[in-house]
């Protein structure tokens, strides 16, 4: 087996056990990079010189017995994290050539433990999209079929574990920005509840929303992430306090006899796919092989939930985007008249469709007369979403579903149609909006392309939802590679 | 026809933290420009606030002194808007839950009438930075003063004259000032002052049109303003002119209002909980906390004055208006017996060359002990009280102690009898005309003769010898 095809934890005993060093294993991925990213087009910045000079530093660490899960260990970061002195674009005409003075909290996390970062991906601009198609500067392929998208949109982060550009990679998950991605690319991703992880550094797009997460190639992989960013920080006052360090490695499982698992039947309504059905129709029947209680329950309110996301998250977007008027940093217009249309050339010039389009939306959702008619329902709405996983999660312990209604779809399929690719997010939604846990993890094939299977849990719960994706994936054995096939368009 | 004004007033005013709302920078008022700044005060992308405890503290210790409920839950929101003195290109202020509401300051006007003025509320907010447009090609940013705490202090319209208007803000100015949560200096932005006013017939319980008056630089330039602008409404109202919402300045060279914006360019500031900060809460403990930290407020301090040192209500109260005048005050009498001389000095020469120079007591550099000493000089003859004055301007101005003084310049009483008798025959054979005045009965004759001698010796004759001197050589 090659370097770059091995997990966390199989790269971290060959480091370990000093039969290869940090440096061998980043030239690796470099090389891999190299080999596969022109067709993937995962990655924004390739950051070579700086992976080098990390791997030799964990190299130091490792000699000096100072070896931890993730030192010397490849990762790509989605590129709206920011990385002191190497450039932070959130893929985006806006921030081309914005360089932080200053790392995300993240970021500085996985340094100090001796991670060895080798680029940045891919994302829609601003985080904004199901489909890695928004991007101002490239459109990611999913590695299963090159005319397909990896999702969105962390698709960049998705496609590069998927096509083995890294060992793991960071997304940031907004309304499934990381679920999404890695059920279309055969991968697992964690959104961990709202709180659990800083966001310091996360370029915003809705901070109420938002949440970093890990994108790994299995649920041990992701539990050793999770340990590795999960935590107070005192740079973001939303992150918390309580349920500090846990080690969740020790959620690893197989046994979950008894575990109570729900599934709601408005997963299965209109728009879900004939061959994800199957798929997750068997999941439930592995799950009850394993001894778990599998039992229906009712979400009514998730009809309501992606009309209440798009209003708050827009609203907040719409705020969060203000600040890049090309004052200080980031793009500014060469002709215009007066302040005002400087501004107006500015961020006309710098932001794409998708990005004008929720900014719009936002603006007019808070502005006065409209306010109570949208944001403020919205909010309401967001309450009784709450309420109705509160009330499910009276009786279950986990509530499991799709990930996504469809297998990853066509480049090009849902540009023009906004309201088709806001779909995509339909199952994934409702937990940002309730700051839920919620891991992704490959069920199945269909037509030869990964169907990801979801895992909500209750607030700071995340270890009995790894501790359910583990036994699942022992028992579902998913071990299915990319083709590399199809080529784009 | 009679009519009224209604006035309500919104003073922000800076908190005295050390570090700003919403990162650690340093709140020091000038530095470079752009000196004291981090990525989370610039608003770069990706970065967090995180509150400052203190601006809580601080604002709720404003609020108890200001007679406010506190809530006990409260959150902060998002006002958005573009310029560019405002990096994230919304403000983090406070909407519909205030940390502080319902309070009043208490004025008495002239008339001796006693008035509470109401207190809408009090909320926290971060200051923009500050735009330079003079001596250069465009428009340039310091970003030194973004993040820096503000409170937001809202009255009631409750006030109907200018000067009920003016009688407030000095209250308020004392109170912050004696809370120690705000320097209040107007001329470092410290402390602002918008003011909204109507007019209405006496008698009528409903508003006038609203009138925003803004870039007012000092207390007196409110009074003005609110004078200039009542005129003009009600000129407005009896010519039978509409009276337009609108935001005005005043121009302080021409003593006149000037429209700056109508009400059809008003913001939407699209309001919304500031989700990157959890809500504030105020536990009855930390209020009580807070309550016990507060300093003797103006009131009180007035009354124990008048009552430890003896000395008139009308002097207490000038004196007790300014926490670091009534401080200096205190200091004195610790260190000189009569305190009525010390309030006497306060109220005249000091209050005098405060206002002449625009300064503020604590920039005067003298010293309690010096000012004690300086009392002393006049009682024990050193120096004349006349003489004394000049003295005291020369320590207001250098921080010198006053003996130095005296001897640098050579002021010290003339007490020598013979060398006041020469001058005092001169003075009588130079002024004929007042002897024989004196002569004939008129006694306050010799206060012009007295005067003379002191003109002769530049101030320093003793008055009393200068006197004596005088009558023994006019009866020979």
């Amino acid at each position: 087996m090659e370097l770059h095809e091995l997990k966390i934890h199989e790269l971290h005993d060959l480091l370990k056990n000093k039969e290869v060093s940090a440096v061998d294993v980043t030239k690796a991925y470099l090389e891999r990079i190299k080999e596969v990213e022109p067709q993937v087009d995962a990655l924004i910045s390739i950051t070579e010189e700086y992976a080098l000079k990390k791997a030799e530093e964990a190299d130091k660490m490792i000699q000096d017995g100072n070896i931890n899960d993730l030192t010397g260990i490849p990762v790509i970061i989605k590129d709206n994290m920011c990385t002191e002195n190497i450039r932070t674009t959130c893929a985006s005409k806006m921030l081309e050539d914005f360089v932080p003075p200053y790392n995300a909290t993240v970021v500085e996390n996985l340094s100090n433990l001796g991670a060895v970062m080798v680029g940045k991906a891919n994302l829609d601009e601003f985080a904004m999209g199901s489909s890695t198609e928004n991007s101002a500067f490239k459109t990611t392929k999913n590695p299963w079929d090159l005319s397909r998208v990896p999702g969105g949109s962390s698709g960049g982060s998705a496609a590069s574990v998927a096509a083995d550009e890294c060992a793991f990679s960071l997304g940031s998950d907004t309304g499934g920005s990381i679920r999404q991605p890695a059920s279309l690319c055969g991968v697992v991703g964690m959104k961990p509840t709202y709180g659990l992880v800083s966001r310091y550094g996360l370029v915003a797009f809705a901070s109420s929303l938002d949440q970093i997460g890990p994108l790994t190639k299995d649920v041990t992989d992701c539990a050793i992430v999770l340990n590795a960013i999960a935590g107070h920080d005192p740079k973001d006052s939303t992150s918390v306090d309580k349920m500090r360090k846990k080690d969740y490695k020790e959620f690893l499982k197989d046994d979950i006899k008894g575990i109570r698992i729900g599934y709601s039947k408005e997963f299965f309504g209109e728009g879900l796919d004939d061959g994800v059905r199957e798929s997750i129709e068997s999941s439930l029947k592995i799950f009850e092989s394993l001894g778990a209680e599998v039992k229906e329950i009712s979400l009514p309110y998730l009809d309501y939930a992606l009309a209440a996301y798009y209003i708050v998250s827009s609203a907040e977007a719409s705020s969060n985007l203000a600040r890049y008027d090309g004052i200080r940093y980031g793009h500014v217009a060469t002709n215009y008249e007066d302040l005002i249309d400087m501004y107006m050339v500015s961020r006309s010039e710098g932001f794409g469709k998708e990005v004008k389009r929720r900014i719009m939306l936002g603006t007019y959702a808070l502005s006065s007369g409209y306010y109570d008619a949208y944001y403020n329902k919205a909010l309401k709405v967001r309450t009784l979403i709450k309420k109705d996983y509160e009330k499910a999660f009276e009786d279950v312990d986990v509530i499991v579903g799709p990930t996504s209604p469809t297998t990853a779809f066509k480049i090009g399929e849902r540009v023009e149609d906004p309201l088709a690719m806001y779909l995509a997010d339909v199952y994934t939604v409702p937990v940002n909006i309730a700051g839920l846990p919620g891991l992704s993890l490959p069920c199945g094939l269909s037509n030869d392309l990964p169907v990801g299977l979801q895992i909500v849990g209750r607030h700071f719960d995340e270890g009995v939802v790894l501790n359910a994706a583990y036994a699942f994936e022992k028992a579902c054995n998913f071990n299915a590679k990319p083709s590399f096939k199809g080529g784009a368009r | 026809m009679n009519y009224e004004a209604v006035i309500g007033l919104e003073v922000h005013a800076e908190l005295l933290t050390k570090t700003k709302i919403f990162c650690s920078c340093t709140t020091e008022f000038g530095g470079e420009p752009n000196t004291h700044v981090c990525p989370v005060c610039l608003g770069l992308p990706g970065t967090l606030p995180v509150l400052n405890k203190k601006v809580v503290e601080y604002a709720v210790k404003a609020g108890l002194a200001l007679n406010c409920e506190i809530s006990k839950f409260s959150k902060m929101d998002r006002k958005n808007y573009f310029y560019p003195d405002l990096p994230k290109a919304y403000q983090i202020s406070q909407y519909d839950l205030p940390l502080c509401k319902n309070g009043y300051v208490e004025i008495e006007t002239s008339d001796g009438v006693k008035k509470k003025i109401g207190l809408t509320r009090i909320h926290i907010e971060e200051d923009a930075g500050k735009l330079m447009h003079e001596n250069i090609d465009g428009s340039l940013v310091d970003y030194n003063r973004t993040g820096v705490p503000l409170i937001e202090i809202v009255s009631e319209p409750d006030m109907r004259t200018p000067e009920e208007a003016y009688l407030y803000l000095t209250k308020l100015k004392s109170v912050l000032e004696y809370s120690e949560v705000s320097d209040c200096k107007m001329q470092e932005g410290s402390l602002r002052v918008d003011t909204n006013v109507s007019v209405r017939p006496v008698g009528s319980n409903e508003f006038g049109t609203k009138i925003e008056l803004k870039n007012l630089n000092s207390f007196k330039a409110v009074q003005r303003a609110l004078e200039y602008e009542i005129k003009r409404q009600i000129k407005l109202i009896e010519n039978r002119e509409k009276i337009v919402q609108e935001t005005r300045r005043w121009n302080e060279q021409k003593g006149v209002t000037e429209s700056m914006r109508s009400k059809e360019e008003a913001h939407d500031y699209r309001y919304f909980p500031e989700p990157d900060l959890v809500p504030i809460i105020v536990s009855d403990e930390w209020k009580e906390e807070i309550r016990k930290s507060l300093p003797e407020m103006p009131e009180y301090k007035k009354e124990r004055f008048v009552s430890q040192y003896g000395i008139p209500e009308y002097d207490a109260s000038v004196i007790t208006s300014s926490k670091p005048l009534a401080d200096f005050f205190e200091k004195c009498a610790l260190e000189y017996s009569s305190a009525k001389i010390i309030s006497n000095w306060i109220m005249g020469e000091m209050m005098r060359l405060l206002k002449e120079t625009g300064k503020e007591i604590d920039e005067v550099p003298i010293k309690p002990h010096q000012m004690a000493s300086l009392l002393n000089l006049i009682d024990n003859g050193t120096i004349t009280g006349s003489i004394a004055k000049t003295v005291f301007e020369d320590m207001f101005m250098t921080g010198k102690n006053p003996e130095e003084i005296v001897e640098e310049k050579g002021l010290k009483q003339l007490s020598n009898e013979d060398e006041l008798r020469e001058i005092a025959i001169k003075v009588i054979k130079d002024n004929p005309k007042s002897v024989e005045d004196y002569k004939n009965g008129k006694d306050k004759a010799i206060g012009f003769l007295v005067g003379q001698m002191m003109k002769a010796t530049k101030g320093k004759a003793n008055p009393q010898l200068a006197n004596k001197l005088l009558k023994e050589e006019l009866s020979k």
